[in-house]
């Protein structure tokens, strides 16, 4: 019996020895194979009485079941000695710069990313956004804002015009996107509520004026609108824009003649360094200009002034991109460097919504 | 319009701060522009008395004063030779900035004697050059008074801003009138006087023009002795930015400040016979007192003599017949001009005056008599003489307007805000409108000097003004739904979409102007003369851009003069085909340059980005056209693009033979030095109002049902040995056909041209992927599809399977 136990202490301790797979394979088919060592004491088994056969086949058995597990292991053993040192041998420098894709690099310009912005504040107090030409006729830019011909804010605007016509007249670039009100009124029926943000046109240029820029007009137009709805909906607005709890506004008579009344309005703010905090401060900045649609201008649009009325607002969007993000200088705006961009750009993943918030 | 704070107080009677009434014109319409005051500048100095004087022990020429300041007495040491007791001047205490010497006082020891301030020369205060000695004033004022106090030099200038509609304001009279009815004061009556004068005026006065011109009216005055008109005059208006000339001119100038009613003096000498207001005749001219000759026509209003033109009504008199300190009789104009005629002439001469631009906004047409009357007053005060009766041609065009006014209901509608028909009386009653309340209505009287008001709207902006718009209380708008609803046109989705997929394609927005070069433009079919402004900046900025594309070109050679040399831009927004509102359209235009793709830029370790070529910008095309809504599989793509692109390697997608949603591809390299571009650049243009809109599927959003199976795809790769020019779409579209319910896939994984192949041959292999749907594919099956797939590419392409 020793003699088995012999065996297997023997042949065990080959296979611990044992420090690789072609060792172990051979350790295997000499024990195990059909003229291994193990193998052959099975041969021996039919010399045997019976009443031993049995309990001889255990222990053989019991034998090769042991060397089979402990060839496993060792098996498994080596395999992860193998792929450790494989591993070892695969080492990167973990260190080497990447490549961090596409949405890195895309860039979403300012002015487009406020646009977004005040669709999301606007659209939640329930206006519809509304588009028009940039070239404009007279009626549109002009006439039907109470505008005559001869009104010195022609002058005043600093139009470009377009070559004059067979007819005597000239298109002009939109001066305002005030024009959409007039074509928003002309194609639907009140009640309306409409922002109409696009492109304007100016003849001007320095650093805080640009032969273009971009407005957003509002206009209300039902039966109840009032000034006070006005002044909620641009202390709403701003508050929201800004993102502060209290904005402050000041309300100044001033004349525009497409409103009356017509105010312009300044808030409160404060300048630290570069940043501009609204809501703030001591001073007073201009922001906007608003009024109540003047009876003239519903009239040219075929509304009856006694039944109908309501609010309309321009703000300069570029104006609201550089106060808000810090740009100091419009004409950076549209000069289109990559290093401007890439800086005052936005991410393609900062999505302006109400309730993620707006600013990026 | 400037005026001084004195000035206004020569109307208005006022116990109110400078800063009160600035606040109040800014709220109330006048928006202070800005404020130039004196006194803050001598805030420091006070009124000093030099309690005595005696020699300085240990210096000839100095002197140690004890001074009172009002707050006790110090000692100071002065090397003034008019130092001496009793003597009043400025003094100014430690810590005072001396502007003259630019020096802080400072506690000093001079020569060993302590001095505590100084007594200052009029050039330490920068009032003069005077510096021989201490200011030494003949005055009452107590020491500790400030200085400027004493010396009038405590009136502030105030500057405030005019909107076109208040032409009342341009006069001091009328600011004042605005500060009344805020409640800053009352107004102090008025101080004109009528003078009946003597004998009638020798000289006639005519209207030949009555549009340009309706009402004239006239005196002479004379036995005038001109000369130089009076220190307050002078200051005032010093103070507003006139040059003072003589006591006539001045005279006119004051009026046209004080009252808004410009006024003109002629030397009645140099008249000769009559005047008259009239249309200039072609070939006329005259000198103007600005020293500039201009040219007149019909469509201005000239004023004449029998001999020639005197000047333009309502804009400038002329040199040859103005007044002079040598002038003895005066012929003085009060009259009205038609503010567009006069606007008109103005613009077309470009002749600015303060005159025009009072008469271009509107003259009280009322104020002609009274004008004149003021200046008679004016002129017998400052120069004396004889007047003559006056003398008047034409009518005044007064509006005599009467508005009814439901005064409570008509501001509560527009305001939201109640205030009560007393409230709204006084404040137009103090801005100058009559008013009459009968019941709930009121009938409003509208002043002459008010050419702006019209209607109710009118009255209620005038009422509100100065009531205050942030007294008005903020309103909620009335929400229209719980849940805002969406709001955005697919158009407007389709923009945003575009900016954020294209944006995440690592391309940078620009934006970039709507006008650029005419050369540009018409590189890219635009630069029609019909968009061609006729005003433009430069022109660099003259012609709307008939793409994007041209504004990107000229932004990539600027940023590669700064060094950016690979990189992506795009531009989402409009371009113009022509000048109607049609012709305007929305695209969205990409440009890649240098080495550049998804990946990135450049060079790096892992692979360099390649040069950008026609595929990088088709996948740009392709993806936005997918995330717009649109099927890829249903377009098709032809060579034709516009000659802007390079022939060979550009495309146009087209959905249908009518709709071109996009052009893609290399740029051709001869427009591109055109545009001083080198490099390699490829571009594309997508056109968002072209895309079809999705039919509308009632509001359901429920998808259809999925339909999946999970037996095993097969796949079989092929290469075709097809005609060099074969599109490779057509085969990939034959595979496809072959069993339309089997195969799931066609991809097209190589394309490979050699010599090998023979000069017009190319392979294309293509990898089909079979999905079972019912059981797995035996091998027979596999091979019948195979077979069939083989058989519709040679048919398709008249291509053969390579063995």
């Amino acid at each position: 019996m020793s003699e088995i136990k012999q065996l297997e202490t023997q042949i065990l301790a080959a296979i611990a020895a044992s420090d690789d797979l072609t060792g172990l394979e051979d350790i295997r088919v000499s024990a195990l194979g059909k003229k291994g060592s193990v193998s052959a004491l099975m041969k021996g088994l039919g010399q045997l009485p019976p009443d031993e056969r049995k309990s001889f086949g255990q222990q053989v058995n019991g034998v090769k079941q042991a060397l089979n597990q402990a060839l496993g292991d060792k098996k498994t053993a080596l395999a992860d000695i193998a792929l450790a040192k494989r591993l070892a041998s695969e080492s990167a420098d973990v260190t080497l710069p990447v490549r961090t894709g596409p949405l890195a690099e895309g860039r979403i310009h300012p002015i487009s990313q406020v646009m977004d912005e005040i669709n999301e504040i606007f659209a939640d107090m329930g206006f519809d956004i509304a588009e028009g030409p940039d070239i404009e006729d007279d009626f549109h830019n002009f006439t039907a804002l109470n505008i005559p011909a001869e009104h010195p804010a022609r002058q005043e605007q600093d139009t470009f015009y377009f070559p004059k016509r067979a007819d005597g007249s000239s298109l002009v670039l939109r001066t305002h996107t005030s024009p959409v009100q007039i074509r928003t009124m002309l194609s639907r029926k009140p009640p309306i509520r409409i922002i109409a943000p696009g492109r304007v046109y100016r003849i001007d240029s320095d650093q805080t004026h640009t032969p273009m820029f971009h407005q957003v007009e509002g206009l209300v137009i039902d039966e109840e609108t009032h000034m006070g709805h006005l002044k909620w909906v641009l202390e709403e607005f701003l508050k929201a824009f800004f993102e502060v709890e209290n904005v402050q506004m000041r309300f100044r008579a001033n004349h525009f003649p497409f409103t009356e009344p017509s105010m312009e309005v300044d808030v409160r703010y404060k300048r630290v360094g570069n940043e501009v905090r609204i809501g703030e401060g001591d001073e007073w900045m201009e922001i906007l200009g608003c009024g109540m649609v003047h009876p003239n201008v519903l009239k040219a649009v075929g509304y009856d002034p006694d039944q109908l009325q309501g609010f309309a607002f321009g703000v300069g969007i570029d104006r609201l991109a550089m106060l808000k993000y810090g740009a100091p200088d419009l004409r950076e705006f549209f000069a289109a460097d990559m290093r401007w961009l890439k800086h005052y750009g936005f991410g393609v993943l900062d999505v302006p919504t109400l309730a993620g918030g707006l600013g990026s | 319009m400037k005026f001084t704070l004195s000035w206004l107080k020569e109307h208005l009677d006022t116990k109110a701060s400078l800063e009160e009434i600035c606040d109040a014109l800014t709220i109330t319409g006048l928006e202070v522009e800005g404020i130039d005051d004196p006194a803050q500048k001598f805030a420091a100095y006070v009124i000093g008395e030099v309690l005595d004087a005696q020699p300085h022990p240990d210096a000839d020429k100095l002197q140690v004063l004890s001074v009172d300041t009002g707050n006790g007495s110090v000692q100071v040491v002065c090397g003034a030779p008019n130092a001496r007791k009793g003597l009043k001047g400025a003094f100014a205490p430690v810590g005072t900035y001396v502007s003259g010497i630019d020096m802080t006082l400072k506690k000093a020891k001079i020569r060993g004697v302590e001095s505590f301030g100084m007594m200052c020369s009029e050039r330490e205060l920068e009032l003069s050059q005077e510096h021989d000695g201490i200011i030494d004033l003949k005055t009452d004022a107590k020491p500790g008074t400030p200085y400027a106090q004493v010396v009038g030099l405590d009136d502030p200038t105030i500057e405030i801003a005019i909107t076109p509609n208040r032409p009342d304001a341009l006069g001091v009279r009328g600011v004042a009138r605005d500060l009344v009815a805020a409640g800053l004061g009352k107004l102090k009556k008025d101080p004109l006087t009528q003078t009946k004068g003597q004998g009638d005026c020798p000289i006639k006065i005519e209207v030949d023009s009555p549009d340009q011109c309706p009402v004239f009216a006239g005196r002479l005055i004379t036995g005038v002795k001109n000369g130089s008109s009076p220190d307050w005059l002078q200051q005032r208006l010093k103070a507003v930015g006139l040059r003072p000339i003589n006591a006539l001119v001045d005279m006119t100038n004051y009026i046209s400040y004080d009252r808004g009613r410009p006024l003109h003096v002629y030397d009645a000498d140099k008249l000769k016979g009559h005047i008259r207001a009239r249309a200039g005749k072609a070939g006329e001219q005259f000198l103007a007192l600005d020293g500039e000759s201009y040219k007149v026509d019909e469509r201005m209003c000239v004023i004449a003599d029998d001999s020639s033109v005197l000047g333009l009504g309502g804009i400038m008199g002329g040199e040859e017949s103005g007044c002079t300190s040598n002038t003895t009789s005066v012929f003085i104009e009060s009259a009205w001009f038609d503010p567009i005629n006069t606007a008109m002439t103005g613009r077309r001469l470009n002749l600015m005056s303060d005159a025009r631009y009072r008469f271009e906004r509107g003259v009280d047409p009322s104020s002609v008599e009274d004008g004149l009357h003021l200046a008679t007053q004016m002129v017998l005060d400052l120069c004396g003489g004889a007047p003559s009766k006056i003398e008047i041609a034409g009518k005044a065009p007064l509006r005599k307007l009467t508005i009814e006014l439901e005064a409570k209901k008509q501001f509560k509608r527009l305001t939201g805000a109640a205030l009560s028909e007393k409230k709204i009386e006084k404040i137009l009653e103090d801005l100058g409108f009559k008013v009459k309340t009968k019941g709930d209505g009121m009938k409003v009287k509208v002043p002459e000097w008010r050419p702006d008001v019209h209607g109710p709207a009118d009255l209620v902006e005038e009422v509100v003004r100065i009531y205050g718009v942030d007294n008005i209380p903020t309103t909620p708008l009335r929400a229209l739904s719980g849940v805002a609803k969406p709001v955005l046109t697919i158009r407007q989705k389709r923009v945003s979409r575009a900016r954020r997929l294209l944006a995440g394609r690592g391309l940078v927005e620009a934006i970039t102007y709507s006008f650029i070069a005419r050369t540009h433009a018409s590189l890219f079919g635009g630069g029609a003369d019909a968009v061609e402004l006729a005003n433009p900046i430069s022109s660099d900025m003259s012609s709307m851009r008939p793409s994007l594309m041209p504004g990107l070109l000229a932004a990539i050679k600027r940023n590669r003069a700064r060094g950016v040399v690979d990189a992506a831009l795009f531009e989402v927004g409009q371009s113009y085909r022509g000048d109607q509102p049609e012709d305007q359209y929305v695209s969205a235009c990409g440009i890649r340059f240098g080495q550049n793709g998804m990946d990135g830029s450049g060079r790096h370790w892992s692979g360099n980005a390649h040069s950008v070529d026609l595929f990088d910008v088709k996948a740009d095309c392709m993806a936005l056209l997918c995330q717009l809504g649109i099927d890829i599989n249903k377009v098709q793509v032809t060579r034709d693009a516009p000659d802007w692109y390079h022939p060979g390697r550009s495309g146009v997608i087209r959905l249908g033979p009518k709709i071109i949603l996009a052009n893609f591809g290399e740029l051709h390299p001869g427009m591109l030095g055109k545009m001083a571009v080198s490099g390699a650049v490829a571009g594309f243009e997508l056109f968002i109002d072209n895309l079809p809109v999705p039919k509308r599927k009632g509001t359901s959003h429920t998808r259809s049902a999925l339909e999946i199976t999970d037996l095993q795809p097969v796949k079989r790769d092929f290469a075709f040995l097809v005609g060099l020019d074969t599109p490779a779409i057509d085969v990939v579209r034959a595979a496809q056909s072959a069993d339309k319910k089997l195969i799931e896939a066609v991809n097209v994984f190589d394309s490979f041209e050699g010599e090998a192949l023979g000069a017009d041959k190319k392979s294309l292999a293509i990898e089909v992927t079979l999905l079972p749907f019912e059981a797995t594919l035996t091998d027979k099956q596999i091979e019948e599809v195979a077979s069939k797939v083989i058989a519709a590419v040679t048919k398709a392409t008249g291509g053969e399977i390579r063995g």
